[in-house]
Formats: C-alpha cells, sequence, structure tokens
C-alpha cells in the first residue's frame, strides 16, 4: 500500500486536503496520476499501485468501523421498529442509557432486543456534573465489562446543552482509569483540543441540541475543529434531523455521525435508518473527493465557442 | 433496617450481603452493576459485602438512549 502523510494533495488536477487516514482508507487504482505536495515542495510521481484495495474504514479507540453512522437506541415506538432501524442503518455501534433497576422484581433486559453483533456504547445521559458521569460510566464497565464510555454532561435541562467544563474535567478522571471516552461537547475548536489533550480518542460536537433535530447549526464551527485538527477523530452528536443535515455534515469533515432522534420519532425508522446510512455515506464520498469552488457567478459547462450562431 | 435503594426507602432484615439483597428484591443479575455508598461493588464481590442502616445502594441496568 503506498502511504503519504502528508495532508495537501493533488488528485486529478484538484488540490484536496485530505486527512492521513485519507491515503489507508481510499481505493486507488493502479496508474492512479497522483501530485503530491510535501510541505512546499511539490513531488509528482504516478502512484504504482498493485492489487491493494482499500476500503474507507472508520477506524476509533483502536477499532475499526465499516459504518461511520452511529446510533441511539431511545425513543422507538416498540423493539420491532427498533431492530428494523439498527438493521437498515448499518451502524455497527449503537449507545444505550444507564438507568436505575425497577423495585417491581420485573426481570426483561433491554439489551436482549438488541442485535447481539453491534458493539454496545453506553451514555452517562441524565448526568448534571462530573461525578455523576464519573459514577455512571465506572457502573456501565462493570455491568457491561466495556471500557468505552460517550460522556455526556449536562449543564441545562431545556436545551441540554452540554457542560463543557465538566465534562472535561469527567473526561480526564475517566481517562486516566483507563476508559475509551468519546464526549460530547459544544461545537467549539478550543473545548476540542483540550478534551484531545485529556486523552479522548475522539471529539463529539453538537450539531444542534439533542432531539432537535435542526441540522448543522454552525458549519464554520464545523469547519474550523476540522481544518484545525486534520487527524482528529470527530463525531458529529446530535441535532441531525433529515439525511441531508448528515451529508453536510460530514461533507464538512465529521468522521462519522451519532444519532437517535431523527430516526426514531421518523414514521418509518427503518426507512429513515436506511437513508442516513446513505447520507453518511454520500457526504463522505464528497468529503473525500473535494467539493468544487462555489462561484458567484456561473462557469458554462458546455463549450461556448463553436456553437452555431 | 432501613436502607435506601434506586432512591426508595426499603426496610430489609438485618444482616444481609448485596447478593441476598438483589436475591430478596427479585433483582436480575446479569448485565446489571451495583454501588454502594457511591462505590462501585465488583460482582464478585457481592457476597462478602455486608450492608449496614441507611446504606444507599444504587442497582442499574440499560435501557434505550441516544
Amino acid at each position: 500500500m503506498c502511504r503519504i502523510d502528508k495532508k495537501h494533495v493533488r488528485v486529478a488536477g484538484r488540490l484536496v486536503r485530505a486527512r492521513i487516514s485519507f491515503w489507508e482508507s481510499n481505493p486507488v487504482d493502479s496508474g492512479y496520476k497522483l501530485n503530491m505536495c510535501r510541505r512546499t515542495k511539490f513531488v509528482r510521481g504516478k502512484l504504482n499501485m498493485s492489487d491493494h484495495k482499500v476500503e474507507d474504514k472508520f477506524l476509533l479507540g483502536g477499532k475499526e468501523f465499516g459504518s461511520r453512522l452511529i446510533i441511539g437506541t431511545g425513543k422507538y415506538r416498540n423493539y420491532e421498529e427498533m431492530r428494523a432501524a439498527h438493521e437498515a442503518s448499518g451502524a455497527e455501534m449503537v449507545t444505550v442509557a444507564v438507568n436505575r433497576v425497577p423495585l417491581d422484581g420485573k426481570t426483561e433486559s433491554f439489551l436482549d432486543h438488541l442485535n447481539p453483533e453491534m458493539q454496545i456504547l453506553p451514555n452517562t445521559a441524565g448526568c448534571y456534573d462530573a461525578d455523576h458521569a464519573i459514577r455512571t460510566a465506572r457502573l456501565a464497565r462493570e455491568a457491561l465489562g466495556t471500557d468505552w464510555i460517550k460522556l455526556e454532561v449536562i449543564g441545562d435541562p431545556v436545551t441540554l446543552l452540554p457542560d463543557n467544563e465538566q465534562t472535561l474535567a469527567a473526561a480526564k478522571t475517566l481517562v486516566s482509569e483507563g476508559f475509551i471516552v468519546l464526549p460530547y461537547f459544544s461545537d467549539d475548536l478550543i473545548m476540542a483540543k483540550k478534551l484531545l489533550d485529556a486523552g479522548c480518542p475522539a471529539v463529539m460536537p453538537l450539531a444542534a441540541p439533542i432531539g432537535s433535530g435542526m441540522g448543522v447549526q454552525n458549519p464554520s464551527n464545523l469547519r474550523i475543529i476540522r481544518e484545525q485538527l486534520p487527524d482528529a477523530v470527530i463525531i458529529v452528536d446530535a441535532g441531525v434531523g433529515v439525511p441531508s443535515d448528515a451529508a453536510v455534515a460530514m461533507e464538512l469533515g465529521a468522521d462519522a455521525i451519532l444519532m437517535n432522534t431523527a430516526i426514531a420519532e421518523s414514521a418509518d425508522p427503518a426507512r429513515m435508518a436506511e437513508g442516513m446510512n446513505l447520507a453518511v455515506r454520500a457526504g463522505r464520498m464528497a468529503y473525500l473527493s473535494g467539493r468544487m469552488p462555489k462561484r458567484l457567478y456561473a462557469s458554462a459547462s458546455s463549450p461556448i465557442e463553436g456553437a452555431i450562431r | 433496617m432501613k436502607i435506601i435503594i434506586n432512591g426508595e426507602t426499603r426496610e430489609v432484615p438485618g444482616e444481609m450481603d448485596l447478593g441476598e439483597l438483589l436475591e430478596l428484591l427479585s433483582m436480575p443479575t446479569e448485565r446489571v452493576a451495583v454501588e454502594l455508598n457511591r462505590r462501585v461493588v465488583r460482582r464478585a464481590e457481592w457476597t462478602a459485602e455486608k450492608i449496614s442502616e441507611d446504606d444507599q445502594i444504587e442497582i442499574i441496568h440499560f435501557v434505550g438512549g441516544g
């Protein structure tokens, strides 16, 4: 496999900004023409690929995922709809919430309704300070035997916006205890840097408030986080309403999307899940391909010269 | 003996360990976790951990969430 460790690469005449993982994951055919920009010096060459066909895998916390869609398990009208949606989404990881066992003696386990092949990502939803989130994560680890935790520390019950300060404090403690911490936080570059410095393998900025379905409210922030942290794993978490929202987030350079309500509250969750699956893939392809420049004025696609007069 | 389980005050017979308490409450024992006074008690230690008056116990499992 050809490995190129630089971020700016010219493919088929277009300058694209690509992450290192791009070259480890993007299929490049034999004889593909490639011009590389190595720091300021251009290296022109022909990439000689043999039979190595590399797929666009998503690496997270030392694991490889085929799907860049992570979905929730909340709000479904029934288990059947949830299972159908999970299947259609192509997702390989699902979130679950930690909750008190009712004292009525009923022993049904929610987890029995999940496809056992899916990785379970417990969350710390409902926690309003670092201490509660840490306790919840420890309980989840004990119950499931997983080090993975979606860290969510909420600052306010109306907006469900994250308390970034408490999130960072909890992240530091949990990382020191060996957790793979995936933190939900405000779409802020500085906080993203702090969370990565704390040892989080990925950051999960919101697109919009949880369950709002508003789509990416601040595309500039996502772009800035992507451009300034080209090697970070960015998972857009919360706020997606329809597939186009997911595609927008992926086109902006998100590595993956985490969603729940958009699928669960749809009238046909399985169909919506399939739409999300396609949108995430479409957005990813657009990001890897590099979009055309936006122009204020037209640029003819057909030749003007030679048209009959 | 009065203890607080999942936020509810309950009267239980004295001299009990956590394992016996879970059995008394007909609690599931798979994929659950127990916290005694804010400290996780590993499954292997349930039977070694005695319960005292006014102990606060949290028993968790998993539900749907995002």
